[in-house]
């Protein structure tokens, strides 16, 4: 055999050689990404599948809270005003005053309330607690009077007038603490009210 | 055989350290590529027992819409109470 023919076959042997080795080497490589993504993927699955329902909840929860607070919002339009509504929400969420004006479709400053009173005091005040402060308005009339503010609260009470009977066998008065909420009685139930009011001694 | 021999130097001197030179790029290339998902392994089994809480979301739900249930009521009988302005 030449010499020449010796030297192209150790050339083309060293060649074979050095792909056999880095193509195996890659090869190991290969597996062992592999068996990591697989890994990885259980991981991930995990994820998507945890993941997949908070979407729905999420939207439920903002949907409910989105109804209570346009309730509350609608509510406190009604009693305190469209104007002092959103300074009341403003005075225990600053900032969120402007929010309730986009929302009725206003614009312009919030009536600042908080500057006049504490949020409690003015708080009390506007919903009508009788609180002398309901008087002094922040500026035009008081949102209610005084005086005559418990006229609805007291007629959800049988008799009125006080806790005597105003004739003998008359109809008597309910406790002082009416049930509230869904339950509430529309008329007074003489019985059970009755019971109550004479335990309570009034 | 000149040629020959000339061909056999460019086997020797060219070509196989050419072709060593691109195996060992792609070597390291897997090499690296390894290591990162091998990292990646931890991160995301941490990411999903972080979501293990998301179960309690179905509770939550339950509790705000009890929550709003109970509001609306108090508004209704505030409704009712309160003096409009």
């Amino acid at each position: 055999m030449e010499p020449a023919a010796v030297v192209t076959l150790i050339a083309v042997v060293l060649v074979i050689l050095a792909l056999v080795v880095y193509l195996v080497a890659v090869i190991l490589e290969l597996r062992k990404i592999t068996a990591a993504l697989d890994a990885v993927i259980a991981s991930v699955g995990g994820i998507v599948t945890k993941s997949k329902p908070v979407n729905g909840v999420v939207e439920a929860i903002n949907k409910d809270l989105s109804a209570g607070t346009d309730l509350l919002e609608g509510l406190l339009d009604k009693k305190a005003g469209e104007d002092d509504a959103a300074g009341l929400v403003e005075s225990v969420f600053p900032g969120a005053g402007a929010s309730v004006l986009e929302r009725q479709g206003r614009s312009g400053e919030v009536k600042n309330i908080d500057e006049v009173y504490t949020r409690g005091a003015v708080q009390l005040a506007r919903l009508g607690r009788e609180s002398p402060l309901g008087a002094g308005a922040i500026s035009g009339a008081a949102l209610r009077d005084p005086t005559y503010a418990s006229a609805a609260a007291r007629s959800l009470y049988r008799n009125p007038s006080g806790p005597i009977t105003e004739e003998p066998g008359g109809p008597r008065h309910r406790p002082r603490s009416p049930t509230i909420g869904v339950d509430a009685p529309e008329a007074a139930d003489d019985g059970q009210a009755s019971d109550d009011s004479t335990a309570s001694g009034r | 055989m000149t040629i020959w021999w000339i061909g056999n130097a460019v086997l020797l001197l060219v070509i196989a350290p050419v072709v060593v030179i691109l195996l060992r790029g792609v070597l390291s290339a897997a090499r690296a590529v390894t290591s990162t998902v091998e990292a990646l392994q931890p991160v995301a089994e941490a990411g999903s027992k972080d979501l293990d809480a998301v179960e309690l979301l179905n509770t939550t739900q339950e509790q705000v819409s009890q929550t709003v249930a109970v509001v609306a009521n108090y508004g209704g009988s505030l409704d009712t109470i309160l003096e409009d302005a």
